[in-house]
């Protein structure tokens, strides 16, 4: 079977009054069905842009989307609310991306509503049966976002994306604003969902120890590029790219006789506007040299793990 | 948790603060008793509305008054009871003895006035000294945190997060004070920019010998930089105990689940074991142990009455029945 999704050189770029901003350069992937892909980053390195313009959120600059064997690069506005039905979004802040003036059950019928396909009383049905899906009880159905707490408005994020029945929806940071205890109530919630109905994430995040817990890939962004890809247990374990040694060093780990030596970056990220062609990480890097002002390959060090760094060879445990 | 007297730098005794609308009373913190030892770093952990920056602000009496009101208990700091202290000398303790960094780098900078201005104002309001040594002494503060001189007199909006939060270290430090109240510092930051000034926060306070209280909902921040840690849940502290006691051996529930919640690198698990359920609604604690709701261990007895602290070992207290906090 074709994999679901497939993304080749997608390119996002947004006109800035001072030069070009280069969001996303240049990203490739493919992700198969009922499978997650973890994107780790900083802020500002693109993860965001990237799952929003797979989704045609936003309009990509360059590049081809290929989505269960089809094009999906240009689509008609019919073919884009077909494809609505198939991919979703859960975004980051519960707070912010509801209707304050739409009632639980209003919110969640809206995707429904939209579509047009089914009758009133089918969509009550229908919604009733998203609630209990997602863990909301039946007595908050007329109540508003101001009322519920983070989770509770989470879960309501999480039933408006899965009405449509959707394959595919790009997570983006969905557990970022909440307490780790229901923090680990909706990661939970939405890996059984994946189990129940085979769902595909591309599960966007900065919190590394949420995105080995929940991907079967990762992907980790600098500045737009995508520097190192791998199976999630590959990554962990053997880190090439400096960037991804550096970003796993600076974990907190809770256990106080275990402090890993971290790699402190100097600095930060560097502006995206007008970037030069060479190693986006070149100046915060301690490997930095001459040849990383050429444009960085992306080389497959073993089978589907991928790092973008002229000097990943050198720095290689010796054996 | 009474040791002498001289070792701490703050005792906080049986504190209560309420907030007071017009529809409810919330108790946002129910008897809290803690101890900061001189030059030790206490991390005090607990979810949103927990009561961590009620107590933080409580120290130095910026609660805003109505509607929040401190119901009882003592605050001593230094050998004296800061809730005795008139407004005047709470001025002169803001900032010279205690010091304070907000969770959030974005707001707490004076956005149409330059850094260094900032910085050096707090100097000149503490030290009776020229205007120019106070200058002087703010940039020598900027260099201690890593930022160049030349940005001196720079707005707060040329900066990013992290540097933002560097200028707020440096001016909560720049009177050099006994104690820093440090509420999330971190969490508005990516992680490698958290790496980078939790470095900066531990350079510092080992250099200056600051005591510090790092308030924070992050495990992995407090096992990093904490020697000792209270776990606070509906406003009261129901564990405390050293860092290695509390990581190595978590006994209170709550604790417990915590650390069941966080998504450990090393696991195989294919599930987190989460606490189930909500925090209860501080204007309507329940009359027992207000984790019993949520609790996998709940006895009948616990519904019914508080249990109180106890110390299972030496320094290692908790609030538990099951650990006899009924006897």
């Amino acid at each position: 079977m074709a994999a679901l999704l497939e993304v080749n050189n997608l390119k996002k770029y947004f006109k800035n009054p001072g030069g070009t901003l280069h969001a996303v350069e240049d990203v490739s992937f493919t992700l198969d069905y009922g499978k997650t892909l973890g994107v780790v980053g900083e802020s500002g390195c693109g993860k965001t842009t990237l799952g929003r313009t797979i989704i045609h959120l936003i309009e990509k600059t360059e590049g081809t989307i290929t989505f269960e064997g089809k094009d999906i690069s240009d689509p008609s506005p019919k073919e884009l609310r077909q494809l609505r039905e198939e991919m979703q979004i859960i975004f980051q802040d519960p707070y912010s991306s509801l209707n304050p003036r739409m009632s639980v059950s209003e919110a969640i019928m809206e995707p429904l509503r939209v579509q047009g396909k089914l009758s009133k009383a089918e969509i009550r049905a229908e919604v009733r049966k998203l609630m209990d899906t997602v863990g909301l009880a039946e007595r908050f159905e007329n109540a508003y976002p101001h009322e519920l707490d983070g989770g509770r408005r989470q879960r309501i994020g999480v039933a408006r994306a899965l009405a449509l029945n959707p394959k595919f929806i790009v997570c983006d940071e969905p557990v970022s604003a909440l307490d780790v205890s229901i923090q680990a109530q909706i990661i939970n919630l939405m890996l059984d969902l994946q189990e129940a109905l085979g769902l595909a994430y591309m599960f966007v995040t900065h919190d590394l120890s949420v995105v080995k817990y929940i991907s079967d890939d990762i992907m980790v962004m600098y500045l737009g590029n995508m520097v190192e890809k791998s199976p999630s247990d590959e990554l962990f374990s053997h880190p090439l790219h400096p960037y991804t040694k550096a970003l796993l060093s600076a974990i907190p780990v809770p256990d106080v006789h275990n402090q890993p030596d971290r790699i402190i970056m100097q600095g930060e990220l560097t502006s995206p506007i007008n970037p030069k062609p060479g190693c986006r990480f070149m100046a915060r890097c301690q490997y930095a040299s001459p040849e990383c002002e050429e444009p960085q390959e992306l080389v497959e060090h073993s089978p589907g793990h991928f790092v973008a760094c002229c000097h990943y060879k050198e720095l290689l445990p010796q054996q | 948790m009474n040791d002498n007297m001289n070792d701490n730098i703050l005792e906080i005794r049986d504190l209560v603060v309420e907030y007071r609308t017009d529809e409810a009373i919330i108790h946002a913190v129910n008897g809290v008793n803690l101890v900061v030892k001189r030059g030790e770093t206490l991390g005090l952990v607990g979810e949103t509305g927990a009561g961590k920056t009620t107590i933080a602000k409580s120290i130095l009496r910026i609660l805003p008054t109505p509607p929040s009101k401190i119901c009882g208990g003592e605050i001593v700091f230094d050998g004296e009871d800061l809730m005795q202290k008139s407004e005047s000398a709470m001025r002169k303790i803001r900032g010279e003895k205690i010091a304070m960094i907000f969770q959030d780098p974005m707001t707490a900078l004076n956005p149409i006035e330059r850094i260094g201005a900032q910085i050096s104002e707090a100097i000149a309001q503490h030290n009776k000294i020229k205007r120019y040594e106070a200058e002087n002494r703010a940039s020598d503060m900027l260099e201690m945190v890593g930022i160049p001189m030349e940005r001196y007199n720079e707005y707060p909006h040329q900066f990013s997060g992290g540097m933002k939060q560097r200028v707020v270290i440096a001016m909560a430090l720049a009177c050099n004070p006994t104690l820093l109240i440090a509420d999330e510092p971190t969490t508005a930051l990516d992680v490698t920019i958290q790496a980078q000034v939790l470095e900066i926060m531990q350079s510092l306070k080992e250099r200056l010998g600051t005591s510090v209280i790092m308030i924070t909902h992050d495990l992995g921040v407090v096992a990093n930089c904490c020697s000792s840690v209270a776990v606070i849940y509906a406003g009261e502290i129901v564990e405390y105990g050293s860092a290695v006691q509390v990581f190595d051996f978590p006994t209170h529930p709550y604790t417990i689940g915590l650390f069941g919640s966080l998504p450990k690198l090393n696991s195989t698990e294919p599930r987190l074991k989460p606490i189930t359920g909500l925090m209860p609604d501080p204007a309507n604690l329940p009359t027992g142990c207000s984790f019993y709701e949520r609790c996998p261990d709940a006895k009948e007895q616990c519904s019914g009455s508080k249990p109180a602290m106890v110390e299972i070992e030496a320094g290692h207290f908790v609030k538990c029945f099951r650990d006899g906090g009924g006897e």
